[in-house]
């Protein structure tokens, strides 16, 4: 890239992070949309707000970028607080998931638009904007206007724009959601490195998790405008804090079954299809307390018969479907207890097509929630309600 | 046309016939009209069929009116050039008004923005005469009465409240998103205004102007009640054809004529504008 005048802040305070919120709230009309909105991007990194429609997530990136204000709270870019820093002031990028283009100016002149003021030079202007097409593919529809565009180029315009002036920080609205299964699935790869190239700060919305998984260093999770949990996409995946987000985390979705936990003589153990699936002391107290059981598709396997060494204890199914995907085979069993329970492993190993099988199910992958507020029950140490906004620091 | 019969392909051909003729009968009879003298317009049985004259046209450019009692003097030409001025200037300012005024309504909602936009637009409710009396006293007092400017103001009570509600209209069509992608693009909320926001709402910008062209040139009241013979436009000098020997239908049917053919060719150059911008930006582009 040509420029990097964008990046004419000085930083006022030595900071690692590029990005801080600190208890952000905005209001409309009474209805809190941001609830103490509390994270730092470090430099360099991508942070992925990740939540369903109506969460705040795009609210939050508008807040950023400063076209809205907060009501509450305080905004650090580069060290710099925002208050009074106009939108056109703060060097960012950002990309909408609409793509926003201007319809009465050529892609080349969209592109342009986020250079023109700070870059006098006009052969300099001019061979950035192609460098950043080049980059993103779209040098050859440069003189277009985006009405002569297909989805996919009108997106990589909207994303060249954020890009071309090197901006310290850059927002990314959903910028996938508008483009066709197998343009996503593309720049899904291809964005991470093209932002590593960059070296730039990113903050992505979205609302698909293998998005968030492919793109986050971080991974906040948003809904009804708190924050929810925040962790590496392993830790999401691995240790998810509510039901929710352990349902919108994986594909095939985990297994939920409802449970609850009793104790005996042998220790804490659940029931599951008439099976006794052992629970270790680790988390605590709950015989007696509604859960559900969550069970990975891919952490369940089937048993062979007849076999003593399995991993686990086994229960017996009903195969109803088997449907294989392109790099995994999906299977539907039935329990005994008509509960449906989805399997996944790789796709080319055998597996049981049809009739009665064992699954077996592997007690260290489990997850445990509390049925009555959806929160995951740690195990290892008492149960701990995490409330919003205080985990954004774990990272 | 496939997909009718011969014979709906007919009706609706002569349907279309009738209604062109329903609404160009007026027009196309003013023009015969303005090719006549008296004694051939008022004969009767009316006909079709005259020795054209441009005598009409001649007195009203030359303004040397013959009537059968004496000459007149009429000043048609200087009216039209008044409609041209009041119209012009008056739209002209209404635009440099109203859009600003419109964006910034659209744009930013306060407490009393909707109660301050009705009021506006409720001018156009009031019966003219209703404002007319009291606005003529200030205006002799302050000394505006009958002056190019004191129009030019009054008609804003005509042109102002169209342009604002219309442009809005059109404002508020406009996604934010793309205003907003401007500004972090580096340029001020200024910038946005007139880069973006003016040439996305251009065809309702002016549809608004034109609608509020034709009020303007057709106006009749503000100038007959403000406006000394100087300052009066073509409507109100139409007047002067109605004399002590009697009406000159031809020299009205020219008149006519002239008067209507700078609005028609606007409209007609500019119909693409006013049908989208009348449909209120219902497509989408």
């Amino acid at each position: 890239m040509a420029a990097q005048s964008n990046n004419a802040h000085a930083n006022t305070r030595a900071s690692s992070d590029t990005l801080e919120l600190d208890g952000i709230v905005k209001r409309y009309k009474g209805d809190t949309v941001l609830d103490n909105i509390n994270l730092s991007v470090p430099t360099a990194s991508t942070l992925v707000l990740f939540g369903p429609s109506g969460g705040g997530k795009s609210v939050l990136l508008r807040l950023i970028a400063g076209v809205i204000d907060p009501d509450e709270g305080q905004i650090l870019i580069n060290g710099r607080d925002m208050a009074d820093v106009d939108p056109e002031d703060r060097g960012i990028g950002m990309a909408f998931q609409n793509f926003a283009l201007f319809p009465h100016m050529s892609a080349h002149n969209n592109i342009a638009s986020s250079l023109e003021m700070t870059e006098p030079s006009k052969s300099r202007l001019k061979a950035a904007v192609e460098s950043v097409a080049k980059l993103l593919k779209i040098d050859h529809v440069l003189d277009h206007t985006p009405r002569e565009l297909s989805n996919g180029q009108k997106q990589r315009t909207a994303l060249a724009r954020a890009l071309v002036g090197s901006p310290s920080l850059l927002l990314l609205d959903d910028p996938l959601r508008n483009v066709d299964a197998k343009l996503r699935f593309e720049m899904r790869i291809e964005l991470p490195a093209l932002l590593a190239q960059q070296q730039t700060t990113v903050v992505y919305v979205t609302q698909d998790y293998k998005e968030a998984m492919a793109l986050g260093d971080q991974i906040v999770v948003l809904a009804a405008g708190r924050i929810i949990q925040t962790g590496t996409p392993a830790e999401i995946y691995q240790q998810p804090a509510t039901i929710d987000i352990a349902r919108q985390f994986g594909d095939p979705a985990i297994n939920l079954l409802s449970v609850t936990p009793q104790q005996d003589d042998n220790g804490l153990f659940v029931t599951v299809s008439g099976t006794r699936l052992p629970l270790d002391s680790g988390y605590g107290d709950i015989s007696g307390k509604p859960c559900v059981l969550g069970l990975r598709a891919e952490s369940l396997t089937f048993a062979e018969p007849g076999k003593t060494d399995n991993t686990g204890p086994t229960i017996p199914v009903t195969i109803e479907a088997v449907t294989p995907l392109n790099e995994k085979t999906v299977t539907l069993a039935m329990t005994s207890g008509n509960r449906e329970l989805l399997l996944s492993r790789p796709a080319g190993t055998d597996g049981p097509v049809a009739g009665e099988a064992l699954v077996c199910i592997d007690a260290s992958t489990i997850h445990l929630f509390d049925e009555a507020t959806g929160l995951r029950i740690s195990h290892n140490q008492s149960p701990q309600i995490p409330h919003s906004g205080g985990t954004a620091a774990a990272a | 046309m496939n997909e009718y019969g011969f014979i709906e392909t007919w009706l609706r051909r002569i349907a279309i016939l009738l209604v062109i003729v329903f609404f160009m009968f007026p027009i196309v009879w003013i023009v015969l009209m303005s090719f006549q003298t008296n004694e051939t317009i008022l004969r009767i049985p009316p006909s079709a069929v005259f020795e054209p004259t441009l005598d009409n046209y001649r007195a009203l450019i030359t303004g040397k009116l013959e009537t059968n009692a004496a000459a007149l003097d009429i000043q048609f030409m200087r009216n039209l050039g008044n409609s041209v001025l009041l119209s012009v200037c008056s739209v002209a300012l209404a635009l440099l008004l109203g859009v600003p005024a419109a964006y910034s309504f659209a744009r930013h909602k306060t407490r009393f923005s909707e109660d301050i936009a009705f009021t506006l637009l409720s001018f156009r409710f009031a019966p003219p005469l209703l404002v007319l009396l009291p606005l003529t006293l200030y205006f002799q007092k302050i000394g505006l009465a009958d002056t190019y400017i004191g129009l030019i103001w009054v008609y804003q009570l005509i042109c102002l409240p169209l342009i604002l509600w219309i442009v809005r209209g059109y404002f508020e069509d406009i996604s934010e998103d793309v205003e907003y992608a401007y500004r972090i693009g580096g340029h001020s909320w200024f910038a946005t205004f007139r880069k973006i926001a003016v040439p996305l709402a251009g065809p309702g910008i002016a549809a608004a102007g034109l609608l509020a062209f034709i009020f303007a040139w057709n106006n009749f009241i503000f100038a007959l009640v403000l406006a000394s013979a100087d300052k009066q436009p073509a409507t109100v000098g139409a007047l002067a054809f109605v004399t002590a020997s009697g009406i000159q239908y031809g020299q009205i049917a020219a008149a006519i004529v002239l008067s209507i053919a700078p609005t028609l060719a606007l409209a007609l150059y500019a119909q693409k504008y006013l049908v989208e911008g009348l449909s209120l930006g219902a497509v989408k582009g």
